[in-house]
């Protein structure tokens, strides 16, 4: 079975009846994609889940950020979007004094950061007080499509849940498309890998699930 | 503007690159020894007078060869003459920019040259139209489409292939029938670069970025050392030097045959 | 032109073999490859990205920023690298024909990048630049309107023709070169040079539109093709 993928400008459904949700668009009494993807319209909306592109920061992601600059009193964050997102000291869980923000977190650390607010200019800030907020100091980083991030995690975090009991690792899959892995035995990693790699590839299949757990001896 | 070189690597990636490398294991799984997958097309394009393009793992490069006629040299009155150049262009990496070849782009064509100049690659004394008055220059560009490191090889290897079956356009200066560029056995390029003291071949951009130095260098069909670059901030010791060299002996002879297939 | 047919067996209104591939390279975001006549073009897309330096950013939208490119061994004699003002002009009709399509207000402050790399030139390479960018630009996810496609026609010994070769293009009395949103048929770019009569003109325009219809279906294969896998069991 396959799913059917539309592209910019495919109808995707009647104004009408529907309205237009994430990646849709209206003209006249038509509903249109605006991205390559795949038509999602079981609610009232029609949204295209996206096959492709950068990652689209929103409120409550849970990123992997990279610090790029430090200022007095905040820091610059690659979050892979298209726009580097602040931290300031305000957002993080000690106490930094001014100019004293290299103390804490220098350029090329790793963190795991929450999206806390992004405006109408894409101005973004994101914060180190969640509960999975931290910084990396250990494992590896690998960069997958960020519109893949929902097959890597699955539904209910099942392909999650598949690959942390099959390999055994540490994985935390940020909304911006980067994986923090983290496990003790090499063979065991270079197979999540592999893994990881399949269900990027083959993400608008079905029976992913089936064929992750196969490959990985389930 | 320049790209401060932290900011393109984490320091996770680091470590993470750095404790493989104290096992003797790279990131990508090959060996220290190792090439990624080499592909070579030849004659794919209709304007050059050779062309091919090569990929090394991801990293894709266009070669192009364009002869014109020109001039000899004073001092070579009955030689011809050749022209590399290599552009970085904006469609291969995202960090390139467009606009003039910046150091690095005329350091890469400029070892290129080298190899192919110093093997006498092309048989420059057959360029020869006029004593004096009028031979081929030759012209070989290239054109990078996707960078995932190693570009010195897979320019080298790229303009190589385009020599290889290039042709001299004498038809189009109405000077009688084109005929194949005179070449004899081409220059192969092997570039390794080390981090954590760990040396290895064909680096990839992960490599690369974090790498302290490179080496690279260009062997004969004898297994002779025509051209030598050694780049970035770090050292190697002259034993290291010498084993880099043995270890491109063999990488060499294998380079040689997909490019003779 | 003989007996209606052109000098490459053509008829008037036949395009030349096209090959589109989607999604061909690896670093970019999106891209494609195109093969059309004697064409070859390699088009990528990086973006959306913050816009560098931050003076050109505009705090609305995004700006599209297209470079259109022919290495030096892709025409007869060698070109020397770099823009000249021809492929200026080219890189400004081709970003403002994608801009049309492009919703850049979801992007303020971003650039989407486009380059367009012409490897062998055999005339229409700006048609062939664009419908090779546009599924570039659809493989990276960039949000558009609609899917733009270019076809150029023209005139030959008094004849409407789709679709010039370089003989055709040299010897030939006009070039009208388009790109359409092919669901509205809006024009995103026109340009013409030589002399047509008005009549010309709309026998013209009308079998371009044909033609980038039938390049589009091409298109949207290509981009198909890549996300396109196995049956599933």
């Amino acid at each position: 079975m396959m799913r059917k993928i539309v592209l910019p400008g495919s109808v995707v459904g009647d104004a009408k009846e529907k309205l237009p949700g994430r990646g849709v668009f209206k003209e006249g009494d038509k509903l249109y994609a605006s991205r390559l993807g795949i038509v999602s319209d079981k609610g009232r909306y029609v949204n295209i889940i996206p096959l492709s592109g950068v990652y689209d920061p929103s409120i409550g992601d849970n990123v992997i950020g990279v610090v790029q600059e430090a200022f007095k009193n905040a820091w610059l964050i690659d979050i892979n979007a298209p726009y580097p997102a602040f931290l300031g000291v305000d957002n993080v869980p000690w106490r930094v004094d001014y100019g004293e923000t290299t103390k804490y977190l220098k350029i090329g650390d790793v963190l795991i950061v929450s999206i806390v607010s992004v405006d109408e200019a894409r101005n973004i800030d994101v914060s180190m007080k969640c509960k999975a907020c931290r910084k990396i100091d250990e494992g590896l980083i690998i960069d997958i499509q960020p519109s893949k991030v929902p097959r890597v995690i699955g539904k209910n975090s099942s392909m999650l849940s598949v690959l942390k009991k099959y390999t055994g690792c540490w994985i935390f899959v940020g909304q911006n498309g980067r994986i923090w892995i983290k496990g003790k035995d090499e063979e065991k990693i270079k197979l999540l890998i592999k893994a990881i790699r399949k269900i990027e590839k083959e993400a608008h299949t079905t029976g992913l699930t089936e064929r992750i757990t196969k490959m990985l001896g389930g | 503007m320049e790209i401060p070189e932290v900011k393109r690597v984490s320091a996770v990636k680091r470590d993470y690159l750095a404790r493989l490398a104290k096992e003797g294991k790279r990131p990508d799984g090959r060996e220290p020894d190792e090439y990624r997958p080499i592909k070579i097309e030849k004659n794919i394009l209709r304007n050059a007078e050779g062309s091919a393009r090569v990929r090394i793992g991801n990293t894709m490069v266009m070669a192009g060869v364009k002869a014109d006629i020109g001039e000899p040299y004073p001092d070579s009155p009955e030689e011809g003459a050749m022209s590399t150049s290599a552009e970085l262009p904006p469609i291969a990496s995202p960090e390139f920019e467009s606009g003039p070849p910046k150091p690095d782009a005329i350091e890469l064509a400029r070892v290129v040259d080298r190899g192919i100049r110093e093997s006498g690659y092309i048989d420059m004394s057959k360029l020869c139209i006029e004593p004096g008055e009028k031979v081929w220059i030759v012209f070989i560009d290239l054109h990078v489409l996707d960078y995932d490191g190693n570009l010195f090889d897979a320019c080298s290897l790229a303009a190589s292939a385009a020599l290889q079956n290039a042709v001299l356009p004498y038809e189009k200066f109405d000077l009688g029938e084109n005929k194949p560029l005179p070449v004899t056995s081409p220059p192969i390029s092997c570039t390794f670069v080390k981090y954590e003291d760990f040396i290895v071949v064909d680096p990839s951009l992960d490599e690369e970025q974090i790498a302290q130095a490179r080496f690279t260098v260009a062997l004969d069909k004898e297994g002779n050392i025509r051209a030598i670059q050694k780049g970035l901030k770090g050292t190697f010791t002259i034993q290291e030097i010498k084993n880099i060299i043995n270890r491109a002996q063999i990488h060499a002879r294998n380079i040689r045959k997909l490019l003779e297939e | 032109m003989k007996d209606g047919i052109r000098i490459d067996g053509r008829k008037p209104d036949e395009l030349r073999p096209i090959k589109i591939e989607a999604g061909v390279l690896y670093r970019a975001d999106g891209s494609c490859y195109l093969e059309w006549g004697g064409n070859k073009i390699m088009a990528a897309v990086y973006g959306p990205r913050e816009a560098m330096p931050r003076h050109i950013q505009d705090p609305t939208k995004a700006i599209v920023n297209a470079r259109y490119n022919m290495v030096p061994f892709s025409v007869e004699d060698r070109k020397r690298p770099g823009p000249d003002r021809r492929s200026v002009e080219i890189s400004k009709v081709t970003s403002e024909a994608l801009e049309g399509v492009i919703f850049t207000e979801l992007f303020p402050r971003a650039t989407i990048d486009v380059c367009i790399e012409v490897l062998d030139a055999e005339a229409g390479t700006r048609c062939a630049g664009i419908t090779a960018a546009a599924v570039a630009l659809a493989d990276a996810g960039i949000p558009m309107r609609d899917l733009p496609v270019a076809c150029a026609a023209g005139k030959v010994d008094g004849t409407v023709v789709l679709d010039l070769t370089s003989d055709e293009d040299k010897e030939g009395d006009a070039d009208l070169p388009i790109a359409i949103a092919p669901r509205t048929e809006e024009i995103l770019l026109m340009q013409m040079d030589g002399h047509m009569t008005p009549a010309e003109f709309d026998e013209a325009v009308e079998l371009a539109i044909k033609g980038c219809r039938e390049v589009s279906k091409l298109q949207r294969e290509a981009l198909m093709n890549k996300y396109k896998t196995f049956e599933v069991e």
